[in-house]
């Protein structure tokens, strides 16, 4: 029941995003997706995505999304709108991809999948939270992809502060 | 159901409280009387402050956007309101005590940004709008010093659970379920010797047990100023420039919705200072020998006197911290942008980055 009013919050909400010509208004209907996401995230024992979820995208892309649309335009300006450009190529892509993704979905019998079979009720078990089966997870079978974004992020936080800089001095 | 209206209730008296002693404390600072006409010493002061906006015209300007400006003030309450659920009031009351309250309570303060956004673009003003982006670059920045701060006293009690951190500084910390064999040590090194597991009161408070914690509770302190926008971090609201900042074009009821998230948000960033740092609802004073005084003043658990003081000692100890917020807005003058930025990325952040990995060795010397 709670899924199905959050998956209904989602839908509609990102439907406004996508339709609304408003930028900001879709700026805003996108943080309600992510709520909802958050929530169906909640709803299937993924404590910690859900909450980074809220961390990543609300508190840091989100802002960031509003505050590149409200600095972009001038503060008197009552609206910013968007515009409709690439019609056909766009019309195009996405019933490719709603074609192709409806055809696995009907192909697949996930009911029949093994570990949808095997899997227990109660995921989380004695742990009270899923963050040390992560943490544990991510310092050793990943261990790599782990590190090699972090350091991807050490670059992009350089390259970002290197652009930024008052270059008149040197 | 139950908790959420407790915990306004409680909310609603703090604040109320608060919003008298910030006169008062104001006034004596300042050599004045402060409100002395309603009730004995102007005590019901901020309770008519309510009661006349309550009455007030609801403004809605008319170049506003109105939805967005009706929702922001819901929006930036139910952010700061929200933070509450996790935390602990006493050993065994806290409305929602999931297992990672503090990453949530971090990710759930964010949401307190959008709202101010929100506000300021729906007001179509100018002083609004530099209001609430001045706000927003200021929490988002200091977001990280304070999250850093936060990090080492999660590193220190390896949980993200505020119960658990609360159950662990005090004597009753073999009480809490999978803590039953974990000891404690006087500054949380083993080889000194001494075992203050059972002797509880300030020894096992987090500042204590890891010295190094006073520097993040102390860095944690100043980005909650900034993060509440309180002097001296008032740049966002500053009167002689901005008027009001984000809400100044609100009026009536929404204006004191605004105003109570505000005071909430001080409210909350005390207690999870409390929470993390200070002790959490144990008691300040030790078992000392024969006289134990740390038992005496905790109360038994799952009965009245654990709650009276279990609370008890929670509000006072937030009471301190709101009195040092108060006193610090009228002692220090107000920062300028660039050394806002300055303190916060230059200052705060490399020491927490210090604190964080002189905090994970010190783990290592508790084992």
């Amino acid at each position: 029941m709670l899924f199905y009013i959050f998956a209904i919050l989602a839908i509609v909400s990102g439907a406004y995003m996508v339709l609304t010509r408003n930028l900001l208004y879709a700026g805003f209907s996108l943080l309600i997706v992510l709520l909802s996401i958050a929530g169906i995230y909640v709803l299937l024992f993924a404590d910690f995505i859900a909450v980074t979820q809220l961390m990543v995208y609300v508190g840091g892309v989100l802002v960031l999304i509003l505050f590149g649309i409200m600095l972009s335009s001038r503060v008197q300006d009552k609206s910013v709108l968007s515009e409709n450009v690439n019609t056909v190529w766009g019309t195009l892509v996405a019933g490719l991809i709603v074609v192709g993704l409806s055809y696995s979905i009907l192909k697949s019998n996930i009911s029949s999948l093994l570990w949808l079979q095997t899997m227990e009720v109660d995921v989380l078990g004695d742990q009270k939270s899923t963050v040390q089966m992560i943490g544990i997870k991510l310092m050793t079978d990943f261990v790599l992809p782990f590190e090699i974004a972090s350091l991807l992020l050490l670059i992009a936080l350089m390259g970002a502060a290197y652009i930024a800089t008052d270059k008149q001095k040197t | 159901m139950l908790a959420f209206v407790l915990t306004l209730v409680l909310l609603l008296s703090i604040v109320i409280v608060l919003a008298y002693v910030e006169r008062k404390v104001a006034a004596f600072m300042q050599d004045r009387m402060g409100p002395t006409e309603a009730g004995p010493y102007g005590s019901l002061q901020s309770v008519l402050d309510v009661l006349k906006l309550l009455q007030k015209e609801d403004i809605v300007p008319a170049a506003a956007d109105k939805n967005l400006f009706k929702l922001a003030p819901i929006l930036i309450f139910a952010a700061v309101f929200a933070g509450f659920a996790v935390i602990p009031f006493t050993p065994d009351l806290v409305p929602a005590g999931i297992g990672i309250g503090v990453f949530y309570l971090l990710a759930i303060i964010s949401l307190d940004v959008i709202g101010l956004l929100m506000a300021g673009w729906g007001s179509n003003n100018k002083y609004a709008m530099l209001g609430a982006m001045r706000s927003v670059a200021q929490i988002v920045s200091y977001e990280i010093p304070a999250g850093l701060a936060i990090l080492a006293a999660v590193m220190v009690c390896q949980s993200l659970d505020f119960q658990e951190i609360s159950y662990q500084q005090g004597a009753l910390m073999n009480r809490f379920p999978g803590l039953e064999f974990e000891m404690n040590w006087l500054f949380g090194i083993e080889a000194l010797g001494i075992n203050t597991t059972t002797i509880g009161g300030i020894t096992t408070w987090n500042i204590f047990r890891a010295p190094i914690l006073l520097v993040a509770f102390v860095i944690y302190f100043i980005a909650s100023l900034a993060e509440s926008n309180r002097a001296p971090f008032d740049i966002p609201e500053a009167e002689s420039e901005l008027v009001a900042g984000f809400h100044v074009e609100y009026s009536g009821f929404r204006f004191a919705i605004l105003f109570l998230a505000e005071y909430s948000m001080m409210v909350l960033v005390s207690l999870v200072a409390v929470i993390l740092f200070l002790g959490s609802w144990n008691t300040p004073l030790p078992n000392v020998g024969p006289v134990s005084l740390a038992y005496w003043t905790t109360g038994t658990i799952g009965e009245l006197s654990g709650i009276l003081w279990g609370g008890f000692w929670l509000l006072s100890k937030t009471f301190v911290l709101l009195f040092l917020q108060l006193q610090l807005r009228w002692t220090y003058p107000r920062l300028r942008v660039d050394q806002l930025m300055h303190l916060c990325w230059k200052v705060l952040t490399p020491i927490a980055l210090a604190v964080i990995l002189i905090a994970g060795i010190w783990r290592l010397l508790m084992i």
